[in-house]
């Protein structure tokens, strides 16, 4: 092949995959716009405070009040990381400073298979198991009544599908100590307790709160195993072993099939719309960090 | 007074007791891990094994298969296949030319690179319903119904920046060396990604692919209003289609054991699909980074 022809063909793939390249650019505006558009029509209609800190919610009646469903959310997510943080910077500090070679070989598969089952399944394995437990269990051990489909459930459900996330990634970030700061502090005495809590966890702590944060932003948007154990009632919870109603599944139950109440679509949009607000907040907030650590560890 | 030795001694004591109490949660904390997961893949396998008949896997559902009568989930397994595959597929022709023009035309620290990688950062984190709800919206744009076309789309758009970081992440570890070689015996860019930084990340790039696959085989919540829901094998595009995650949630909403059953049998499918999968990763990323140069 003669010259020109080769660097004219070089020109025309780099110009194909730099216009490709700016897909996710073009991707994420369009799923903004798309939903802040048709999410516009209730906007004009009521006052963005009075959707998010109203209670009340009868799309017949035309009250759109997402305050249950954020409150929902939130309880559900913080239960979960609650249950989930410290078994997991636990798991991660052991298999980083204490395991050895051939029990890591022996996690890191479980571990990736916990990450890659799909959500029905932890959904299906909640109602079968957690439901129960819950609801005949530790409900009356606490002297509450409750039907098992409760924020308890769903948290600890949750709790065991973040956990991979945050296990992998502590990790990542605790291997990346020094060795010579551990060995430094251990030729001076120290346990290997005091190793972790002086020198290994001084060092990592923020990245390990990072990811924390991701496997959060992850808890947040999680849907069906949610779905299948919360018990999906649109009232403002009040207790652990009370039913919840998440964003997501409002979404999951009943986007889809909007029937034709004026505004609900609108309603369910704006649902969508704060969802990824959350969401994308949190779990930038964790990459840059994560980003700015490793960039520090490059120099 | 104490002496200073039982001083010593007491302070002693008491790290030990610290290393100690310390290393117990952290053994409590693993054994935990391990045995949930135990518990969910035993309690899945042990529920489902009951219903799990070989006309579960190579029958559609029958007439009155909702009320319990004869059938199988054939129409879900192979819808589930075909979406998933076809929404890889999607993912990995852009997601491909994402990662060779990050890696290879744009310098390493560039100002657009990091822009692009942050975006599919904050594409990595929306929620797959929110996904469905965009995918839902598109399609009515587009007028089309729930489809395999549609779902296949939605998928892709799920697995898009699942796999192109992954694949990010392999191909950065190619040795810059081996580019500036290649270049050097007068190898255009395009030349290079292909034939040297591609064939050097495959295995990275297979196992990438896999890890997509299996997200796409087993997410549920994208899939809920783009695709729909069939009895019927789907052999066009146009086409509602079954998936996995839906028969399971179906049928186990369903107030009859029987159908409860089935949804059980459903999961240990899907499970041991997506064991194979994770598994298949493990083995091929093993077996083909041994030709790799370091």
């Amino acid at each position: 092949m003669d010259k020109g022809r080769v660097l004219k063909k070089e020109k025309g793939r780099l110009v194909a995959a730099g216009l490709i390249s700016f897909f996710p650019i073009f991707l994420t505006i369009a799923i903004f716009l798309l939903l802040l558009i048709k999410a516009f029509p209730l906007l004009s209609l009521k006052s963005l405070p009075d959707l998010i800190f109203s209670s009340a919610w009868q799309p017949q009646k035309g009250q759109f009040g997402l305050w249950p469903f954020i409150l929902g959310t939130i309880w559900v997510t913080a239960t979960a990381f609650i249950l989930a943080a410290p078994l997991s910077i636990l798991t991660a500090l052991y298999i980083s400073d204490y395991a050895s070679v051939r029990l890591k070989k022996w996690l890191a598969p479980v571990l990736d298979l916990l990450a890659g089952l799909p959500s029905v399944i932890y959904g299906m394995w909640g109602t079968l198991l957690i439901v129960p437990l819950v609801g005949k269990f530790l409900a009356p051990l606490f002297g509450t009544y409750s039907s098992g489909y409760s924020i308890l459930t769903a948290g600890i459900v949750l709790a065991v599908m973040i956990l991979p996330t945050i296990v992998n990634v502590s990790v990542e970030v605790l291997s990346a100590v020094p060795a010579e700061l551990k060995e430094a502090a251990l030729s001076l005495g120290a346990t290997r307790f005091e190793v972790v809590r002086y020198v290994v966890l001084k060092k990592s702590l923020s990245g390990v709160a990072a990811a924390c944060v991701l496997g959060l932003s992850r808890a947040f948007g999680e849907t069906i195993a949610v779905l299948m154990v919360v018990g999906n009632v649109p009232v403002a919870p009040v207790s652990l072993f009370s039913p919840a109603y998440p964003l997501p599944a409002l979404l999951a139950n009943n986007y889809g099939e909007m029937l034709s109440i004026p505004g609900y679509e609108s309603a369910l949009n704006l649902a969508a719309i704060i969802l990824l607000l959350i969401v994308i907040i949190f779990s930038l907030v964790a990459r840059l960090y994560l980003a700015r650590l490793s960039r520090r560890r490059d120099r | 007074m104490r002496s200073h030795q039982t001083v010593v001694d007491s302070r002693l004591r008491r790290r030990r007791t610290a290393e100690t109490v310390f290393r117990f949660f952290l053994l409590a904390s693993v054994i935990l891990v391990s045995l949930i997961l135990s518990i969910i893949v035993v309690s899945i396998l042990w529920k489902s094994l009951p219903a799990l008949k070989l006309s579960m896997i190579f029958k559609t559902p029958g007439t009155g298969y909702y009320l319990g009568k004869r059938g199988g989930i054939l129409n879900a397994i192979v819808g589930s296949i075909e979406i998933s595959f076809g929404a890889t597929l999607i993912a990995l022709m852009i997601a491909l030319p994402i990662v060779i023009y990050l890696n290879t035309y744009l310098k390493k620290k560039s100002f657009l690179s990091e822009i692009i990688r942050l975006f599919l950062d904050v594409l990595w984190g929306i929620p797959s319903i929110v996904y469905g709800v965009f995918g839902f919206l598109l399609m009515l744009m587009c007028h089309l119904r729930a489809s395999l076309l549609a779902g296949m789309l939605t998928i892709a758009l799920v697995e898009l920046p699942i796999l192109s970081r992954a694949m990010d992440e392999t191909i950065r570890l190619v040795p810059n060396e081996l580019k500036e070689a290649s270049y050097s015996l007068g190898a255009t860019r395009w030349q290079t990604a292909r034939h040297v930084v591609l064939r050097q990340a495959l295995p990275g790039l297979i196992t990438s692919t896999l890890i997509a696959l299996g997200r796409g085989l087993g997410d549920g919540a994208s899939v809920l209003f783009t695709a729909g829901y069939t009895d019927r094998i789907t052999t066009s595009l146009l086409q509602p289609v079954a998936t996995l995650p839906l028969a399971i949630f179906f049928q186990l909403n369903s107030p009859f054991p029987e159908v409860q059953q089935r949804a059980f049998a459903s999961a240990a499918i899907l499970t041991l699909l997506i064991l194979f999968i994770s598994l298949l990763t493990r083995f091929l990323g093993r077996k083909l980074s041994r030709h790799r140069i370091k």
